[in-house]
């Protein structure tokens, strides 16, 4: 039986590594890999806690999250393929335009 | 007419309206019809009402109209009502009289100006306030009128506008204005404060009911009655704020006889006679009111001695004969300063509009050491200026005499009255009869120190041409003999009490119902008393008279000796006692510092604007280090998303 507090200590690594890809990653795609990484990693802390309680709340949550990020995803996607376009490139650096 | 009087105040204000709106394009011949038409039919309903009112019993003769509800506020009501009373209805008929004539007068003298229409506007705007003044049944609306005829006075004061003297002169006459309204405005605030009303027959019959006898001392009357002083010196010229009248000569001659002479100067004597129950019951006032009048008409007299321009003479005349309508009224005798105020209304503007004559016959050379022998060209002007120097010296039996003699016998025998009062004014007729006598021979008689080809400087009269000065046309000579007419008869309403009755008097009579009297009651004076003073007055006039003749037509060395042996007198009156250069230096020249060093460079410019200036500067500062934030970098967002996630986790995290 895996305990509560492995999955949150799961979830939380993920999620650690999923900013930290955000952060540090210029790649527009690996970025956007990074993002999904932590939304399934705040999605497996939902799960524990749906379990942990008994409770179908957290489940519930999971599946609105699934589909937001899709909708996210399409709408990223696209946006990534005008960005590469125009560029001729997906480092996020070069789209620095839109500042004071 | 008594039910609907009030109407006579629409004609002016009609035709200024539609002169000043359309009057651009009017021909001139329109823009003088509307301008005299309109105050002619003023003057015709104010002269029906007149004999209507007569036809009432005495007790009888105030009738108001009212028109509507002014300003209603808790227990604060001003009514739009109007009041025709004796003493109305004698203001009334001269604002409109004279100012009809004037009006005439003006058709021929401004001809050819190019604010034609401006001027006949302002001067029907001018009618119609001064008809409000008089009219009002309430210190509040008399105020409107007040402030009014101010304001027409400033317009035409300036109506030189492109000339610095003219745009000066008005913009002082408004200034010096406002202080004194600043006065009556205070004054009207402590009524309402002390007596809860405006309006001045429950006003009065209130002050009569709580004050049965004249308050001692220092009391909230004599304070209501200073302040409406304040405010009287100012529209009447008198000490201390009589400096605008000389500089208001700026203005056209006409506005200088209708305005400066005939009426609007003369709302102050016409104020202090209406509100004659509260100074009646204040001593002090009336004591300082008489001696400032007197003072006033004391140094104006002698200012108009030693002064060269004929306007510039008149006008100081003006201040001095003021200063004895004040004088009247100080010394409680309420009917002769408005009996003054009558005839003085028509010898003055006589004078005036005279002036005027000759100004343009002189081309607008005012200096009268540049006129003389000017009585074979202009032979109506020379005899109704004649009659005018006569009434106002009082040579029996014209206007000025009876008026005159009325206000020396009360400053001597009125309760309030003193002998000292009564020398200082006997001085002053024999002054004024000095003064007005030289200018007629300087102006009139004599050698012409004038040449006939080129007088002054050049003008925009094209109708003028050079050559022998000669009389204007009937417009002008026809105000000048009918005021000429009245100069000399209108004193015959108020005979002295020796030679027959002074119905004037007895016609004002019930202004003054509510007035306090007690120990003001004339004595017992023998009638052969008060003929020996007036023989002395009169003797002395004609000598002086007669000193005038000898001084500038018989020997003129005579006069620049006297002013070369006692230089330093005469240096001082031609330079009116330098009272504009110590006003200049005492109150506008530390104003002016004040203003420009302390509010506008101080606190306008340092204060006000450095807090505006300053607040924006810093936040400009601010905003230049912060916004390199936005640095544009998608990731540098996040990592500040995640710096502000982790605080706010630490925050909780420590707190708990």
């Amino acid at each position: 039986m895996v305990s509560t507090t492995q999955f949150l200590v799961l979830g939380a690594i993920l999620f650690s590594i999923g900013t930290l890809g955000v952060i540090v990653r210029r790649n527009t795609i690996t970025m956007f890999m990074s993002i999904e990484l932590m939304l399934n990693a705040v999605n497996l802390t939902f799960l524990a806690f749906a379990r942990h309680f008994d409770q179908v709340d957290g489940q519930i949550f999971v599946f609105f999250v699934m589909t937001v990020a899709a909708a996210e995803a399409a709408v990223g996607l696209a946006l990534i393929v005008l960005l590469s376009k125009r560029n001729d490139s997906v480092d996020i650096d070069q789209a620095n335009t839109m500042k004071w | 007419m008594l039910e609907t009087f009030w109407i006579l105040l629409l004609f002016p204000l009609v035709g200024a309206a539609i002169n000043g709106i359309f009057g651009k394009r009017f021909s001139p011949g329109l823009i003088a019809t509307i301008g005299c038409g309109s105050v002619f039919i003023s003057f015709a309903i104010a002269l029906l009402t007149f004999f209507e009112l007569l036809g009432l019993a005495p007790a009888d003769r105030a009738v108001t109209n009212h028109l509507f509800t002014w300003i209603e506020s808790g227990n604060f009501v001003a009514n739009a009502s109007f009041l025709f009373d004796p003493l109305s209805g004698v203001m009334i008929l001269v604002v409109t009289g004279v100012g009809f004539l004037i009006h005439l007068y003006s058709v021929e003298y401004m001809r050819g100006e190019t604010g034609y229409y401006r001027f006949f506007a302002y001067l029907n705007l001018f009618i119609f306030m001064m008809s409000t003044l008089v009219l009002a049944d309430n210190y509040l609306l008399m105020f409107v009128g007040w402030e009014g005829v101010g304001l027409c006075s400033y317009l035409l004061i300036g109506y030189y506008f492109e000339t610095r003297v003219a745009g000066d002169a008005a913009k002082k006459a408004f200034i010096v204005n406002r202080i004194g309204d600043f006065g009556f405005l205070l004054g009207m605030f402590l009524i309402f404060q002390t007596f809860g009303t405006l309006e001045y027959h429950s006003l009065f019959s209130t002050v009569a009911e709580r004050f049965p006898a004249p308050e001692i001392g220092f009391g909230v009357l004599s304070g209501i009655t200073l302040l409406l002083f304040l405010g009287a010196t100012g529209k009447s010229a008198q000490i201390p704020l009589y400096v605008w009248l000389p500089d208001a000569m700026a203005g056209p001659t006409p506005v200088s006889a209708l305005i400066h002479a005939a009426t609007m100067v003369t709302a102050g004597v016409y104020m202090i006679a209406r509100s004659a129950t509260l100074y009646s019951r204040a001593p002090e006032s009336m004591l300082i009111v008489a001696v400032i009048g007197i003072v006033t008409a004391l140094v104006a007299a002698l200012i108009a001695i030693a002064q060269r321009d004929i306007k510039k003479v008149l006008a100081y005349s003006t201040v001095s004969q003021l200063g004895y309508m004040f004088l009247a009224v100080g010394v409680g005798a309420w009917a002769s300063g408005i009996f003054h105020l009558y005839t003085h209304a028509f010898f003055k503007a006589l004078l005036f509009l005279g002036s005027g004559s000759v100004i343009l016959a002189m081309h607008h050379e005012q200096d009268m050491l540049k006129m003389g022998g000017l009585k074979k060209y202009l032979p109506i002007t020379w005899a109704t200026m004649g009659v005018a120097t006569l009434a106002i010296a009082g040579i029996p039996p014209f206007a000025g005499f009876f008026s005159k003699d009325e206000i020396l016998w009360n400053s001597l025998v009125s309760g309030h009255g003193h002998l000292l009062l009564w020398v200082a004014g006997v001085l002053v007729a024999a002054l004024t009869a000095f003064y007005m006598a030289r200018l007629m021979y300087l102006t009139f008689y004599g050698k012409e120190r004038f040449s006939h080809e080129s007088h002054g400087h050049h003008d925009d009269h094209d109708h003028h041409h050079s050559g022998p000065p000669k009389e204007p046309s009937l417009f002008v000579t026809l105000p000048l003999m009918i005021l000429g007419v009245l100069s000399a008869i209108a004193g015959l309403v108020g005979l002295p009490a020796w030679l027959g009755d002074n119905r004037f008097e007895h016609f004002l009579e019930p202004v003054f119902h509510y007035a306090y009297t007690g120990d003001g009651h004339q004595g017992e004076h023998s009638h052969s008393l008060e003929i020996g003073l007036t023989v002395v007055i009169v003797t002395l006039a004609l000598i002086s008279i007669f000193l005038a003749y000898r001084f500038f037509v018989k020997n003129p060395a005579i006069p620049e000796r006297i002013a070369e042996r006692f230089a330093g007198i005469h240096k001082l009156l031609w330079n009116k006692f330098y009272v504009d250069e110590v006003y200049d230096a005492l109150i506008v020249w530390p104003i002016e510092r004040i203003s420009r060093f302390v509010l506008w460079k101080g606190i306008d410019v340092g204060i006000i604007d450095g807090a505006v200036n300053g607040v924006a500067s810093l936040m400009q500062g601010w905003s230049n280090r912060v916004k390199r934030l936005q640095s544009g970098y998608a990731r540098a967002y996040a990592s500040w998303i995640l710096f502000g996630a982790v605080l706010i986790f630490l925050y909780y995290y420590l707190a708990n």
